[in-house]
């Protein structure tokens, strides 16, 4: 294998891996553009999508299909309710104090599933088939052309949604002001409400589709929940392009860090260009800064 | 006043009369992961030793003596097994420890039983654990490095002289990369390649697209599930050829089931001989044994018994054959347990010594590998 060889096949190895994190920063940043919180149980979402399609399939014996769909509608659920249980009844609520409140939810959501489920990790079947697609002289798998839609789709909606209907642009100002939104009207909580729900809901699915590949536990969130959280970050936490982006310069950083220089230092690699955005440029990479996003 | 006096005479008789009617019990302690992260060591482990007790004393226990079982458990946590082992020893008098499941708990509870002068037999890995041999303590799984020499021998007669190592970031992958390494040095093989994975990583391509590019004529991974499935589907993805070889870490069907079938052929690995016993020659030593403990446990339990499980019944059976040739205190089972010679078990055959006090030899692991789904004994 030709060096040149090699390199196509970090990169594309390294995309199909960004476009897994890009499509869970997108869960972040739709919670933070709409109630400008960042939501820590995101990465238990997106355990619970996959881990719900598994019950649906393995317990229940439904097909794949109607398994995914139960899976989406069942996380939403727990999205709405999580957001019912835990950050309505807050009386005084501040960004920081909900941030703590989403880390203490996910460590409840993991002890929960942990307890009712199993500790073992399980692996859901490939939508289509798991051969391998020549590309060059580099190979993805299938499973990751499934990855590339569903995350395009999301941008795409995503976008739709935040500029063109009424509850869209009432959520983004919820979180340019509080106080003002509710004073034209807008219901705040209701907004906020919905961003969980349509977090959770897009959590899962990355979840679900994810799952044939990184396999499912009752601890898969975590890391992957962190490295979406890195793209949200590079992407500066924008819901659309942004977050794609760095979510796709992540996977391809790791991968040719891995390759070319030593795989020890892979996961170093993510959190020092973290480290370094949040110190540098806090509005991200694709970011415009704060005051330009009303 | 005739009443009581009765009353006296009965009591004094029955204090003089138990020791005629049965000999004392013998109390052994057990420290186990039961619940907490390595519970799917702990819980086999208590499952097994309660099984076998509870068989052992409807049988009349061991050469008439009972033998009565404490079992505490210390959830993975170093610090409370160090408390229990004291526990065990000061309260419950007990004469010998089985346990504790992990090698962290045994390297901190193996000064008090040092102290204590109770024999101590560990249920975990780890090679510090014996090497070098202290004079109370013991263990029953067989050492990383076991596994790792049955891997470069069946290299060796293959003709594969150079191999790429994939190992995990813990301290199963680290120790293994560690002896992987010394040992290859040993019998002539370059490792050509020297990569590593986290255990939660979800991709391996990027390593293994390195080993691709390489001369290795073998990749030899390292590391428990979920990791190794991983690598065995991006081998195929990849289109390696070269062969896979993965550790005894991996060798239950559940690493079959999460590679798929399909993706694991031809994978070959060192197993315990518990997985694979109806694969086994029936005139193997050791395949009775484990088909009565599979089934018996099964019967209990209702699911497979595990390798784990097995560490558990490999110390039972040690100390019984203390008990049998007379020992009852904890200073005379010592002596015993290192006079064990060629003890039939689940782990292998058990060859004790003052220099070894594990007592495995390469017999305990077979090469297998993946056909169709299933095991089938390497050649």
């Amino acid at each position: 294998m030709e060096l040149s060889d090699q390199i196509a096949q970090y990169l594309l190895s390294g995309l199909s891996t960004g476009a897994i994190y890009a499509l869970i920063g997108i869960g972040f940043a739709i919670i933070y553009n709409s109630t400008d919180i960042i939501n820590f149980a995101q990465g238990e979402l997106v355990m619970l999508g996959g881990m719900f399609t598994l019950f649906f399939m393995e317990k229940m014996k439904l097909p794949l299909p109607v398994s995914i769909l139960l899976a989406v509608l069942a996380t939403i659920g727990c999205g709405a309710l999580f957001e019912r249980l835990t950050i309505r009844p807050l009386k005084s609520p501040t960004p920081l104090g909900l941030i703590i409140i989403t880390i203490g939810g996910s460590i409840l959501i993991r002890g929960i599933v942990m307890l009712v489920w199993d500790k073992d990790t399980h692996s859901l079947p490939a939508f289509s088939g798991s051969e391998p697609i020549l590309i060059g002289s580099a190979t993805i798998l299938p499973q990751h052309l499934w990855i590339f839609a569903l995350t395009a789709v999301a941008i795409a909606a995503n976008k739709l949604f935040f500029q063109y209907t009424i509850t869209g642009k009432a959520m983004r100002a919820c979180a340019v002001n509080r106080r003002a939104a509710g004073l034209v009207g807008i219901d705040v909580r209701r907004m906020v409400f919905f961003s969980f729900a349509i977090s959770g809901g897009l959590g899962s699915l990355a979840g679900i589709i994810v799952a044939p590949l990184t396999m499912t536990s009752y601890d898969v969130g975590v890391m992957l929940g962190l490295k979406g959280f890195c793209a949200a970050i590079i992407g500066g936490l924008t819901g659309g392009v942004g977050t794609v982006l760095g979510g796709l310069l992540l996977g391809i950083l790791e991968s040719l860090g891995a390759g070319l220089i030593s795989s020890g230092y892979k996961d170093a690699i993510a959190f020092i260009i973290l480290l370094l955005i949040l110190f540098i440029r806090p509005q991200g990479l694709f970011g415009r800064a704060q005051t330009d996003r009303v | 006043m005739r009443k009581l006096q009765l009353v006296v005479a009965f009591i004094i008789g029955l204090l003089l009369s138990t020791p005629v009617l049965a000999a004392e019990s013998i109390r052994i302690g057990a420290l186990f992961a039961i619940t907490g992260p390595a519970s799917f060591l702990g819980e086999p482990e208590r499952n097994t030793l309660e099984m076998l007790v509870k068989e052992a004393n409807g049988k009349g226990g061991i050469k008439g003596r009972k033998l009565e079982l404490v079992v505490y458990d210390t959830q993975g946590d170093a610090t409370k097994a160090v408390q229990l082992a004291t526990k065990l020893i000061k309260n419950d008098k007990v004469s010998v420890i089985v346990g504790p499941s992990t090698t962290g708990e045994t390297m901190a509870v193996i000064p008090v039983a040092e102290k204590e002068k109770t024999p101590l037999i560990s249920c975990a890995a780890g090679i510090k654990i014996t090497e070098p041999v202290k004079k109370y303590v013991f263990k029953t799984p067989a050492n990383d490095h076991v596994a790792a020499e049955r891997i470069f021998n069946y290299m060796l007669a293959k003709k594969q002289k150079s191999v790429a190592l994939l190992t995990v970031t813990d301290g199963f992958g680290s120790s293994g990369r560690e002896q992987l390494k010394e040992l290859a040095k040993k019998k002539g093989i370059s490792v050509v390649v020297d990569e590593t994975y986290g255990p939660k990583d979800t991709d391996m391509t990027a390593q293994l697209t390195k080993i691709k590019g390489s001369k290795a004529e073998a990749i030899i991974c390292w590391g428990t599930n979920p990791g190794p499935a991983i690598i065995t589907r991006n081998v195929k993805q990849l289109g390696i050829r070269i062969p896979l070889y993965q550790s005894h870490g991996v060798a239950s069907k559940k690493y079959i089931e999460l590679a798929g079938a399909d993706n694991a052929e031809g994978v070959i690995l060192p197993a315990g001989k518990l997985a694979i016993y109806d694969k086994l020659k029936h005139g193997d030593p050791q395949y009775k044994l484990l088909k009565e403990y599979d089934q018996a446990y099964k019967k209990a339990y209702g699911i497979e018994a595990s390798t784990f499980g097995g560490y558990a019944y490999d110390s039972f059976l040690l100390i019984s054959e203390a008990i049998k040739s007379g020992a009852s205190k904890p200073e005379q089972i010592r002596d015993s347990l290192e006079k064990v010679k060629k003890m039939v078990s689940v782990s292998g055959t058990f060859s004790m010594s003052s220099s070894d006090h594990n007592g495995l030899d390469l017999s305990a692991f077979e090469m297998v590998k993946i056909s169709k789904g299933d095991w089938e004994i390497a050649k």
